[in-house]
């Protein structure tokens, strides 16, 4: 038991925050609350929703002290726990519906967490049994995972200095201006409304081409999809996800995917007459060129596969789509990849561990800590030559410091390192409970949550779900999940000594 | 003309050497001795005091000075005493200082710190030495509006790739006007049509960047371009302008520094320079970084001392040509004695740089040309003068004289004049004018 008096984290300021944040999550409950209304479903499940949410949270306003600062330790601490309780509070309304797999505590836990990072693996098995509102909560919690997220990258971890984050500022710094405006809530707004805006623009393009082509894209579908494309998180209230419409919305659906991954930051400037700050941004350039690599590859495997008859524009549409869908770290699909030879396979596979950009919705280890890692590398390589020279690593033309390029080391090689763990205990653990799990299917189903992309490959395809994995393999998931989204370090900090002693 | 010189070390004695024949000179320095040489050696008042303080510029009749020129070797000094000056009157001011960071800011609207002329010692020397391994093959290389602006003078070669070209084809140069070709000692106005023939010589006028590609046209063999190996050793300030401005004429070159966080710091500001970190009188680091192979080697160390050593060292290592830096104008002979290139003492360039402002007063700067058959003018524009207001096309076909107009710098930007480029009050214009004219233009200005 550690004794209260040697705590040396103002934890009452840390709650108190979560609190607020679990108080004002009621306002988009009412959303598939008045869904639920419109189809004349059961409201019960978001009642009760709205009822633990506002009893947790209230509970845990009574802790604040107004002498306890939010410091970076309690700002670590608020991070990690309001990740864990919105996901324990979005699993409500699976358990109060009680339909199908997600009736199951840790299933409904799964699917919560999983769309609270904005991952968008699914243990849901028939989507047909469940209602609108909890399929549309579904996705709205995807949603506002995005939103959380880029708050916390563009405002909260840039303050603490968290992984990509401090690039991120310096990124954004010009000679007069150190952020994008001085103040965290200031900045955390413009943010908000890109994002939304970004949205509504999905909405409309998605809800106009249904109208023209395609008419199971209706106004149900068009809001669920906007939501969890510029989220960058994948899912879709439809089976085949993005599949199931018209090619002309699958292109349609790219550019959003691309745009929730791209650094709102530079987005901002770009809308505010500043465009060269993003089309002239190194990060950027390596971002699309990785894309269109990785698409040029898997759609050249595709077209020389014959097993795979997509004709031209298919083949290009699915290469693209679904290598965008993979390295933005959406996980939609457009046809069940499962099905295309390994090549193109294992190029999506790789995919995962690239991500967008740092300051976006994207998830995984992000497209500026390999470009700096990689530069760095080919500097190393020329000091090895020239041991005396001395080279910065830039980045957009500055130079960025050793301290922030080690950092940027070692979170490859724990990202890498978390992930081999999880594939031998997937393994391992598939094995114990006698479940069919290969070794390329146990590996794409560890990157795919701990990377939050979602979808994996076999049963955890696309078109599948991770119902095979046994539960407590699905257990360890939702923790990784949780630690992968918010970058790892805010979660693992916790777990040391020094964080609540010195 | 009455001018008040503080500061009697090398850069101040040297100036006085200059005026002292044609001029009323008043020198003014703290230290008794100095100032005490200064009086027999030349025809020069003197005064012993702090030249910063208003009893001291009072006696030195500061308030009819024409100009005062603060040159001691401290940049806060030579500010300081321009401001007290200002006090008393109009003369017209001129600083030395060491710090680019000065300049900047002076630059920024030509009259902070009531300086009226600023002179930046390690940015003058970083630019000499760049003109020097830069532009070889040129005959005559002078800078003007704060070396914004270069005139060079080319004799072209039988070899060269533009002879026999035209103007129009060998004039390839956003920034770069032809402004004479000299053939068998006579001038001649180039015009489109107009062909290069071997033996002319040419004078252009543009920017610093664009006489180097042309140099690099016309002498590829003796110009520097981008496989030339420049090693410059110490990464001082000079050294650090040295490698900045290398970088803006299109040159790499690489930097030796001792000091790791100065190291760090020039790699950082420095993209296109190789910044190593290593003491460059290691010979067996030179080697291993076939320093010995390099073409143009240039000691920027802080110490007289080291620079001679690396100088000596770079030659026995068998480099081409080897520029020293040399801080003691004593040593200049020393250095050039024992086989140095080019010995450059800042203090020096300082000097010749602020006599040359002195000269002339609305022809700012001047370069005498051929045996003074022409001359290139600084002329600042003053306003409702007879060449503003008007296209350059219509100047030209009304002033019955041989005049071409290289540059325009206007705002410290530079513009290339057209036939209907409109001159304006405040403009800098370079221009190439008959000798026996140059007094007239002049007074147009």
């Amino acid at each position: 038991m550690l004794d209260s008096g040697t705590i040396r984290v103002r934890w009452r300021a840390s709650a108190g925050l979560t609190g607020d944040v679990l108080v004002y999550l009621t306002v988009p409950l009412t959303f598939p609350l008045l869904v639920g209304l419109y189809y004349g479903e059961s409201l019960l499940p978001f009642l009760v929703a709205i009822a633990t949410t506002l009893a947790l949270g209230g509970g845990l306003r009574q802790f604040r002290d107004p002498e306890a600062d939010l410091g970076p330790r309690e700002a670590f601490l608020a991070v990690a726990s309001i990740w864990l309780l919105v996901a324990a509070v979005g699993a409500v309304p699976f358990l109060v519906a009680g339909v199908g797999t997600v009736a199951h505590p840790v299933n409904a836990m799964f699917e919560s967490m999983s769309g609270l990072t904005t991952t968008g693996a699914t243990v849901l098995e028939d989507f047909s049994i469940h209602s609108q509102s909890v399929l549309m909560w579904r996705q709205l919690i995807q949603w506002l995972g995005g939103l959380g997220i880029l708050i916390l990258a563009t405002a909260v971890l840039s303050e603490i200095g968290v992984g990509g984050a401090q690039l991120m500022e310096s990124e954004t710094q010009t000679q007069d201006l150190n952020k994008l405006t001085p103040r965290i809530s200031q900045t955390a707004q413009l943010i908000w409304g890109l994002y939304l805006g970004l949205t509504g623009l999905a909405i409309a393009t998605y809800f106009a081409l249904g109208l023209a082509v395609d008419p199971q894209m209706d106004l149900y579908n068009a809001i669920a999809h906007a939501f969890t494309s510029v989220s960058t998180a994948g899912f879709s209230p439809e089976p085949l996800s993005v599949g199931a419409f018209h090619p002309a919305i699958q292109w349609a659906v790219v550019p959003f995917m691309i745009a929730g991954s791209t650094s709102f930051v530079l987005m901002y400037f770009a809308i505010n007459g500043e465009p060269m700050r993003l089309l002239k941004n190194d990060e950027f350039h390596f971002y699309l060129g990785s894309i269109a690599v990785f698409a040029a590859i898997v759609a050249l495997v595709l077209y020389a596969d014959p097993e795979t008859n997509y004709g031209l524009e298919g083949t290009v549409r699915h290469a693209v789509f679904n290598v965008a869908s993979i390295v933005t770290t959406t996980g939609y699909a457009s046809t069940d990849y499962v099905l295309w030879a390994p090549g193109a396979k294992h190029m999506l596979f790789m995919g995962m561990f690239l991500g967008g950009m740092v300051g976006s919705t994207t998830c995984s280890i992000k497209s500026l800590r390999w470009l700096v890692a990689l530069r760095a590398f080919k500097r190393d390589l020329f000091t090895s030559i020239h041991p005396e020279s001395i080279r910065p690593v830039r980045n957009s033309g500055k130079p960025v410091d050793e301290e922030t390029i080690r950092d940027i080391y070692a979170y490859i090689l724990l990202s890498v390192v978390i992930f081999f763990l999880l594939t031998v205990f997937v393994v391992a653990d598939a094995e114990r409970a006698g479940a069919r799990v290969g070794e390329f299917e146990a590996m794409g189903a560890a990157a795919s949550t701990f990377l939050n992309i979602g979808p994996a490959f076999g049963d955890a395809g696309p078109y599948g779900t991770y119902t095979t994995f046994p539960m407590t393999t699905r257990a360890v998931m939702i923790v990784l999940m949780w630690i992968g989204r918010i970058e790892i370090i805010p979660v693992l900090v916790l777990f040391t000594k020094a964080f609540w002693t010195s | 003309m009455h001018v008040v010189v503080i500061g009697a070390g090398e850069v101040g004695t040297s100036i006085a050497a200059n005026l002292a024949s044609d001029h009323e000179v008043v020198v003014i320095d703290v230290d008794a001795g100095r100032t005490e040489d200064l009086k027999y050696q030349y025809d020069v008042l003197t005064i012993t005091g702090d030249g910063t303080t208003s009893p001291v510029q009072e006696s030195a009749d500061v308030g009819t000075a024409d100009m005062v020129i603060a040159c001691t070797d401290n940049d806060q000094t030579n500010l300081v005493a321009c401001g007290t000056a200002k006090t008393f009157g109009d003369a017209f001011t001129i600083a030395r200082v060491k710090s680019t960071t000065y300049l900047r800011t002076w630059e920024r609207d030509g009259n902070a710190f009531d300086v009226d002329f600023m002179v930046c010692t390690d940015l003058l020397t970083a630019e000499n030495i760049v003109r020097v391994i830069g532009l070889p093959a040129a005959i005559d290389v002078d800078p003007f509006a704060g070396d914004l602006v270069q005139m060079a003078e080319f004799e072209i070669g039988a070899e060269s790739p533009v002879a026999d070209q035209t103007i129009a084809e060998a004039d390839r140069f956003e920034s770069l006007t032809f402004v004479g070709l000299f053939r068998d000692g006579e001038m001649i106005i180039p015009r489109g049509d107009t062909r290069i023939q071997p033996c002319d010589r040419a004078v252009v006028i543009g920017s610093p960047e664009s006489v180097q590609a042309f140099a690099n046209d016309i002498a590829p063999d003796t110009t520097p371009n981008e496989a030339e190996e420049i090693v410059i050793v110490g990464g001082s300030e000079i050294g650090y302008q040295t490698g900045r401005l290398l970088e803006e004429r299109g040159l790499s070159s690489r930097l030796i520094e001792q000091d790791h966080d100065r190291a760090r710091w020039l790699a950082e500001q420095l993209p296109n320079t190789v910044v190593m970190e290593h003491d460059a009188t290691d010979t067996a680091f030179l080697t291993r970084e076939h320093v010995d192979e390099a073409d143009i080697v240039v000691t920027a160390l802080d110490s007289d001392e080291r620079n001679l050593l690396v100088a000596v060292l770079a030659k026995r290592l068998g480099v081409d040509r080897v520029v020293a830096v040399v801080d003691s104008a004593d040593y200049v002979t020393v250095f050039e004695e024992i086989g140095i290139d080019v010995a450059i003492n800042p203090r020096t360039v300082t000097a010749e740089e602020i006599t040359r402002f002195t000269f002339e007063s609305v022809a700012e700067n001047i370069a005498v040309l051929e045996n003074d058959q022409a001359e290139v003018l600084e002329l600042e524009l003053s306003d409702g003068c007879a060449l503003v207001g008007r296209p350059i096309q219509e100047l030209v076909e009304e002033i019955d004289a041989k005049f071409v107009i290289g540059a325009i710098v206007r705002d410290r930007q530079h513009v290339t004049p057209r036939g209907d480029t409109v001159l304006q009050p405040g403009d800098h214009v370079i221009v190439l004018v008959e000798t026996a004219f140059a007094g007239s233009l002049a007074s147009m200005a």
